[in-house]
């Protein structure tokens, strides 16, 4: 800004806003190089920067920086908590598989001992069965025999009632009822 | 500031773009004194009723999933803190209220600067000076309280040929000391060419065949500025970072 700029106008300009020729003639320039107000704006600063200053170091700057480390200490906790119970969740995943396991050993072995007793009282029952099986045998056979020997003792009978009835007929009195019994006897056995 | 409507009285074109810079008492049309409660004073003091109300009652819940407001703040807390420790290392991050205050202050004064009517304290080479002599200070003083006579061999390059080294040396002190210049300059004079850019576009804006672009330029300025802003107040903090990185450790 030139000083062609200092004319009735620019006075004008400043008494309106109040300021008094000395500094208009130098606000008509520049008003940074208006060396008048440097005391005024330096003692401003000062206040400022230290009332900034105070209200950051005691009050704002600890709260902001603690929050902060709040923050970061729950994630830091919440992560480990995470970590635990997803150490506890596999923890009792092996716990299940042992459990499991276990509970198929156990009930291997109680199908294996079933098993045993079952055989056992098979095996006992197998034999009972086969006894009896055997002694039944054996009384029918007796019976059978039995029967056999009555069959073949009445077909002895009837064969010599028979012969002695043939012999009468054919020659009677010539020959007596022991002798042919006792050919018919040396027959049926030969 | 609130002066725009001198280009209206005389018909002209006359644009005013530095009049939104000028100091002036709040009430009363007095001198402007030391303690005189100006534009100033209530620019600064809604800076610090920002601050506070973004990271202190934006906090106030303490909540482990925060609010937006929350989130706001303790990204604020994340970014300069992270850049604290990134810089200057471990040893650095006491000196982190410190940047803090610094960013933070620079930073709500260069947003609240960019509403309509506002006064941007950021932009007077005062208070940008005042801070990066603050910075130069305390990073010098720092420098030699905790390496004694060794800070000086951040100008003694020993990395180079002995016979350049003075030279360097020279040259690095030379840099040194124009460090709070461009340090503060860098800041002041981007925001006040964006605000006087700004209000020069405005300026054009009288004339009706132009105001469209005019008015497409101030956009466009402005969504820059905005950019700006949180830039310089970036770029602040960082280099106040750096020169802490120096005072702490100055081998080169």
């Amino acid at each position: 800004m030139a000083e062609h700029n200092l004319s009735p106008e620019a006075q004008g300009m400043a008494d309106a806003l109040g300021v008094d020729g000395d500094h208009a003639g130098a606000s008509a320039g520049m008003p940074q190089l208006d060396f008048s107000s440097f005391d005024n704006q330096i003692v401003w600063l000062l206040i400022t920067l230290v009332v900034i200053y105070f209200v950051l170091s005691r009050v704002a700057l600890p709260r902001i920086g603690s929050v902060l480390a709040e923050r970061a200490g729950t994630i830091t906790n919440d992560i480990a908590a995470a970590e635990d119970l997803k150490q506890q969740a596999i923890d009792a995943e092996a716990a299940y598989e042992k459990a499991l396991v276990d509970a198929r050993a156990e009930a291997g072995r109680i199908v294996g001992e079933t098993k045993a007793a079952i055989q056992v009282d098979l095996d006992k029952a197998i034999a009972k069965a086969d006894a009896e099986i055997a002694a039944r045998a054996a009384e029918g056979e007796k019976a059978i025999a039995a029967i056999r020997d009555s069959a073949a003792e009445s077909a002895a009978t009837v064969a010599k009632d028979i012969a002695k009835d043939i012999v009468s007929a054919v020659a009677p009195g010539k020959i007596d009822a022991k002798s042919i019994t006792a050919a018919v006897t040396a027959k049926m056995k030969g | 500031m609130a002066t725009e409507a001198h280009g209206a009285e005389d018909g002209g074109l006359v644009f005013h773009p530095m009049d939104q810079f000028i100091v002036k008492p709040l009430f009363g049309n007095g001198d402007v004194g030391a303690f005189t409660i100006t534009n100033v004073t209530l620019w600064m003091a809604l800076t610090v009723v920002c601050i506070i109300v973004l990271l202190v009652f934006g906090t106030s819940r303490r909540a482990i999933v925060p609010s937006r407001s929350q989130s706001i703040a303790e990204m604020m807390y994340g970014f300069v803190y992270k850049m604290v420790e990134d810089v200057t290392g471990k040893d650095g991050v006491k000196y982190f209220p410190y940047i803090m205050t610094l960013f933070m202050f620079i930073l709500v004064s260069n947003f609240l600067g960019l509403l309509p009517m506002a006064f941007t304290t950021t932009s007077h080479i005062a208070v940008t000076g005042v801070l990066a002599m603050m910075v130069f200070l305390a990073v010098t003083i720092l420098g030699f309280v905790k390496n004694g006579a060794g800070f000086l061999g951040l100008f003694w390059v020993s990395s180079a040929p002995l016979a350049l080294r003075p030279i360097l040396a020279l040259i690095e002190v030379i840099s040194y000391f124009v460090r709070p210049v461009s340090h503060s300059i860098r800041l002041a004079g981007n925001m006040m060419a964006g605000h006087a850019v700004i209000k020069v576009f405005a300026g054009f804006a009288a004339i009706a065949a132009i105001s469209p672009l005019s008015i497409l330029a101030i956009t466009a300025m402005y969504g820059l500025e905005i950019l700006v802003s949180g830039i310089q107040a970036y770029v602040f903090a960082i280099l106040t970072c750096v020169y802490l990185k120096d005072a702490l450790h100055p081998s080169h």
